[in-house]
C-alpha cells in the first residue's frame, strides 16, 4: 500500500511546471487601496462606470468578513503583501502573434500551449493570460467571419461596452462573497466570448492562465454569452512556478445561456500545490457560476482539479429558463497537504429543470477533501430532477474525505436523488494487476483511471490527453 | 520448470505450508487436491508474490531463476500465471483495457514490441471466439457484474493471450456449467505444450477427467503428503480425505 501513495505521489506530485519566466514586468505598487483600483483603471483606459463599479465593490469588501464555513485551514491572508497587478512590459501590446515577447512565447511553448496557429494540430483558439494581462489570442480571425467575439475582457470593454454592461456582475454580482467581491475591484484581465443567435462555434475555445511574478495575486473575470440557439465549448487551463510563498488567485467566471443555447465549459486546473510538508503554493478561490436564462439552454462544467494547495470552488447553475440543464462533472484529486472543499451548486428555478451531479474525490496523503453540493428547488420547479453521484477513493490511511450535500426543495413535485460512496484502492486489486504483469505505478492509475470514468468521457478530446497526462492515467474507451 | 523445496510460508502468524516440495517439468501438467483451508491457494499466491504471504524457509526455482526474489510483476514478465479462485473488480476499467495493458507490460518486460490496438483486437477476438466469450464481455468493466462462470473464462482468455510458461489454476472448474467446463479445459488443453508447465487446483476428479494430468498430489497440513498418477484423484474422490490423516501430520 505505501508504494501505491509513492505512485501517487510521483503522478501528482511532481510539479513540471514550476518554471519562472525571466522577463520585465511593469507593476502596480505594493498594497490594496483605492489608490491600486484607480491605477489598473487606468491603465486599463476603462470607462468612468467601470472604475465606479470597481470601487463600490472595493468598498463593500471592506464591509465583509473572511468566509468561514468551508472545511479548509490556512493563516490569515495579508491583503496589503501582496501586488494586484504586474504586467510584462510592452510598448502598446502586441497587435499579432509575431510581436509577442519570444521569452513569454517560449514560455507558452514549454507549458505545450502553441500560439502558432500554424499549428493546427491542437485546432484550439489559445487566450493566453500572464499574470494581471492577456497576451495573446489566436485564431481571431477565422472567429471573426463566424461572427464569434473571443478577445481579452479589457479589449471588449472597449469593443463591445454594451455587452460587458449588460451581462458582468449579473450573474455573479459584486456583492457575492468576499472573494468574488474583491476580484470584482481588482480584476485585471480575464477572456471575454460573445457567440451570436444560431452560431456553433467552429472551434474549442481556451485560455490558458499563467501566474508568473512573485507576490501577485491572479484576479481574472471571464465573461461567456451564448446567445440563442447558439453553442460554444470553452477549456481553461492554468499552471504556476514552485515557489514558497502562498499566492492568491480569486477568478469569477461568469456564464449566460439564452434560449436553446449550450455552453460546455472544462477546466484543467494544475495550479502548483505546494511542496510534501505543505510549504506554497496557490490559494484557488474561484466563483464560477452559470445562467440558463432561456429556455432549453445548457450549461455543462466539467473539472479536473489536481493543483493548489486549498481549492475552493463551486461551480454552479442558476436554472431560470424552463427545461434548462445544468451539469457538473468533476474530478478532484488531492494529494501531501492539500486542501480542497468544492462542489457545485445546482439551483432549479424554471419548470422542468434537470441538474445532473458527478464529483469523484481522490485523496492521498495527509490531503483533505470535502464535496460540498447544494441542490435547492424553487417554487415554480415543477417536475424539476436532479440527480448527484458522489465518490471519493481514498489511498492510504491518512487522508480525509467528506461529503457535504444541503437539499433544500419547495416544490412537491420536485424530485432530488444523491448517492454517496466511499471505497479505497484494495490490495486485491493492484496484486491483480500486478499478477497480469502491470506496474504497480501503471495499476494504481488505472484503477484511478476507472474511477473517475464517467467524467473524463466528458472532457473534449484535445483536453482529455491533458487531463490523462496530468492524473497519470490512460484513457479509457480508446480501444474497443 | 518449477522446483520447490522445503517451502514454509506464513500468512499473518500462521504458518501454512509447512515444508513443501514441488517439481514440474517442462511440459507437464500436475493436479493439486486438498481438503478446505490446506494450503492450495496460499501456495498459488506464495508462486505469484502476494504481499503478506511470507516466506520463512526453503527455496522456489523457476527456470533456474530464483523466483522469491522478483516482484510480482516481474514473475508475470517470466512467464507465471494466475488464474484466481476469485477474480477481482475493477470498476470502470474496461476488459479490453485492462487486457492490452497486461498483455503490453509482459511483451515490455520480455522486449518484444507492444500491439497496436488494431492488431491487439485482432488477436484478443480470435482468443475469446474460441473460449467463447462473448464481445460485449470484452467491453464491460473487468470482472464487475460477471458470473462466477463468466470471471473464470475470463481468467483462461487472460492466460491464452499471455501465454505463460507457467500456469496455476486455482481452482477454474469451480461453479462452470457442463458446457462451460468443457469449453475452459479445451482451452485449457490447447494451450499445453512441451515448454509450458501447468499446476491445476481442484475439488473435483471431474476436471481431471477432460484435463488430464501426469502427476496429481494431495495437500494436506500444508505438505504434499501424497503423490501419483491420475488413479490417485479417483481414490480421494471415492474415499476423502480422512484416509491420509495420519500422513499428515
Ligand atoms: N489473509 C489471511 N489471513 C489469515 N488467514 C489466512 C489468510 N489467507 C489464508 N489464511 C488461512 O490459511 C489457510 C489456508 O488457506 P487457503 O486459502 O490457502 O486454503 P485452500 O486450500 O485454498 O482452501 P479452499 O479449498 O477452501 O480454497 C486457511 O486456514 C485460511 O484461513
Ligand atoms: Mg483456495
Amino acid at each position: 500500500m505505501n508504494t501505491a501513495i509513492e505512485t501517487v505521489r510521483s503522478v501528482t506530485g511532481t510539479y513540471k511546471y514550476g518554471f519562472v519566466t525571466d522577463i520585465e514586468s511593469e507593476t502596480a505598487p505594493k498594497g490594496l487601496n483605492e489608490g491600486t483600483i484607480r491605477f489598473i483603471s487606468a491603465k486599463k483606459n476603462e470607462p468612468g462606470w467601470l472604475l465606479d463599479w470597481r470601487l463600490r465593490a472595493y468598498r463593500h469588501w471592506l464591509s465583509m468578513p473572511e468566509p468561514k464555513w468551508a472545511k479548509v485551514s490556512f493563516p490569515p491572508i495579508d491583503y496589503q503583501d501582496s501586488y494586484y497587478y504586474s504586467a510584462p512590459k510592452t510598448k502598446d501590446g502586441p497587435k499579432s502573434l509575431d510581436e509577442v515577447d519570444p521569452e513569454l512565447r517560449r514560455t507558452y511553448e514549454k507549458l505545450g500551449i502553441p500560439l502558432h496557429e500554424q499549428e493546427k494540430l491542437s485546432g484550439v483558439a489559445v487566450d493566453a493570460v500572464f499574470d494581471s494581462v492577456s497576451v495573446a489570442t489566436t485564431f481571431r480571425k477565422q472567429l471573426a467571419e463566424h461572427g464569434v467575439v473571443f478577445c481579452s475582457i479589457s479589449e471588449a470593454v472597449e469593443t463591445h461596452p454594451e455587452l460587458v454592461r449588460k451581462y458582468m456582475g449579473s450573474v455573479v454580482p459584486y456583492t457575492d462573497n468576499k472573494h468574488a467581491t474583491l476580484n470584482s475591484a481588482v480584476f485585471t484581465d480575464g477572456t471575454f466570448v460573445y457567440i451570436p443567435p444560431g452560431v456553433r462555434c467552429p472551434m474549442e475555445l481556451s485560455t490558458y492562465f499563467r501566474i508568473n511574478a512573485k507576490n501577485t495575486g491572479q484576479f481574472e473575470r471571464t465573461l461567456i454569452i451564448a446567445d440563442a440557439g447558439s453553442y460554444v465549448s470553452y477549456l481553461e487551463g492554468c499552471t504556476a512556478p514552485m515557489r514558497d510563498e502562498n499566492q492568491l488567485h480569486a477568478a469569477v467566471v461568469e456564464l449566460i445561456a439564452l434560449d436553446e443555447a449550450e455552453i460546455k465549459y472544462s477546466t484543467v486546473q494544475n495550479w502548483y500545490p505546494g511542496d510534501a510538508e505543505g510549504r506554497g503554493g496557490i490559494y484557488n478561490f474561484v466563483t464560477k457560476r452559470g445562467a440558463c436564462r432561456g429556455h432549453h439552454s445548457k450549461i455543462s462544467w466539467t473539472q479536473v482539479e489536481t493543483g493548489s494547495a486549498i481549492t475552493w470552488k463551486y461551480p454552479s447553475c442558476i436554472l431560470q429558463g424552463d427545461y434548462s440543464v445544468g451539469e457538473f462533472f468533476s474530478i478532484a484529486i488531492t494529494n501531501n497537504r492539500q486542501q480542497a472543499d468544492t462542489g457545485t451548486k445546482m439551483i432549479h428555478l424554471g419548470r422542468n429543470t434537470r441538474s445532473r451531479i458527478v464529483s469523484k474525490g481522490i485523496s492521498a496523503g495527509h490531503a483533505d477533501q470535502t464535496y460540498r453540493g447544494l441542490v435547492r428547488m424553487g417554487p415554480r420547479a415543477a417536475g424539476a430532477r436532479n440527480h448527484t453521484q458522489c465518490d471519493s477513493l481514498l489511498i492510504g490511511g491518512t487522508c480525509g474525505a467528506h461529503t457535504v450535500p444541503y437539499i433544500e426543495s419547495r416544490n412537491r413535485t420536485a424530485t432530488v436523488e444523491h448517492e454517496a460512496t466511499t471505497s479505497k484502492i484494495s490490495d486485491d486489486q493492484l496484486f491483480y494487476c500486478r499478477q497480469r504483469g502491470i506496474p504497480e505505478e501503471t495499476a494504481v492509475a488505472l484503477v484511478v483511471n476507472g474511477f473517475c470514468r464517467e467524467v473524463l468521457q466528458q472532457l473534449p478530446m484535445e483536453f482529455a490527453v491533458e487531463a490523462q497526462k496530468l492524473v497519470g492515467i490512460s484513457l479509457e474507451g480508446s480501444v474497443g | 520448470m518449477l522446483e520447490i523445496r522445503n517451502l514454509h510460508a506464513r500468512v499473518q502468524d500462521a504458518e501454512i505450508l509447512k515444508g513443501l516440495d514441488l517439481s514440474i517439468g517442462p511440459g507437464e501438467v500436475h493436479a493439486v487436491m486438498g481438503p478446505n483451508g490446506s494450503g492450495k491457494s496460499t501456495l498459488s499466491y506464495v508462486l505469484a508474490g502476494r504481499d503478506g504471504y511470507e516466506v520463512t524457509e526453503g527455496t522456489v526455482r523457476f527456470r533456474g531463476r530464483d523466483l522469491l526474489e522478483l516482484d510480482p510483476e516481474e514473475r508475470a514478465g517470466e512467464g507465471v500465471f494466475l488464474a484466481f479462485q476469485y477474480p477481482v473488480e475493477i470498476p470502470g476499467v474496461a476488459n479490453t483495457t485492462f487486457l492490452r495493458e497486461s498483455l503490453n507490460a509482459v511483451r515490455r518486460y520480455r522486449g518484444e514490441p507492444e500491439l497496436d490496438a488494431i492488431k491487439f483486437l485482432k488477436v484478443l477476438r480470435e482468443r475469446a471466439r474460441k473460449l467463447g466469450v462473448a464481445d460485449d464481455m470484452l467491453k464491460r468493466a473487468i470482472n464487475v457484474g460477471f458470473s462466477g462462470g463468466e470471471k473464470k473464462r475470463n481468467e483462461v482468455l487472460q492466460m491464452a493471450l499471455l501465454e505463460p510458461a507457467l500456469a496455476v489454476l486455482d481452482e477454474t472448474d469451480s461453479g462452470l456449467d457442463v458446457d462451460a467446463l468443457r469449453t475452459v479445459a479445451d482451452g485449457v488443453n490447447a494451450l499445453r505444450s512441451p515448454d509450458r508447465s501447468m499446476l491445476v487446483i481442484t475439488h473435483y476428479q471431474r476436471l481431471l477427467h477432460y484435463i488430464v494430468p501426469d502427476v496429481v498430489h494431495v495437500l494436506m497440513g500444508g505438505r504434499i503428503i501424497r503423490s501419483g498418477g491420475a488413479e490417485l484423484a479417483l481414490e480421494v474422490e471415492e474415499k476423502g480425505y480422512g484416509t491420509y490423516v495420519g500422513e499428515a501430520a
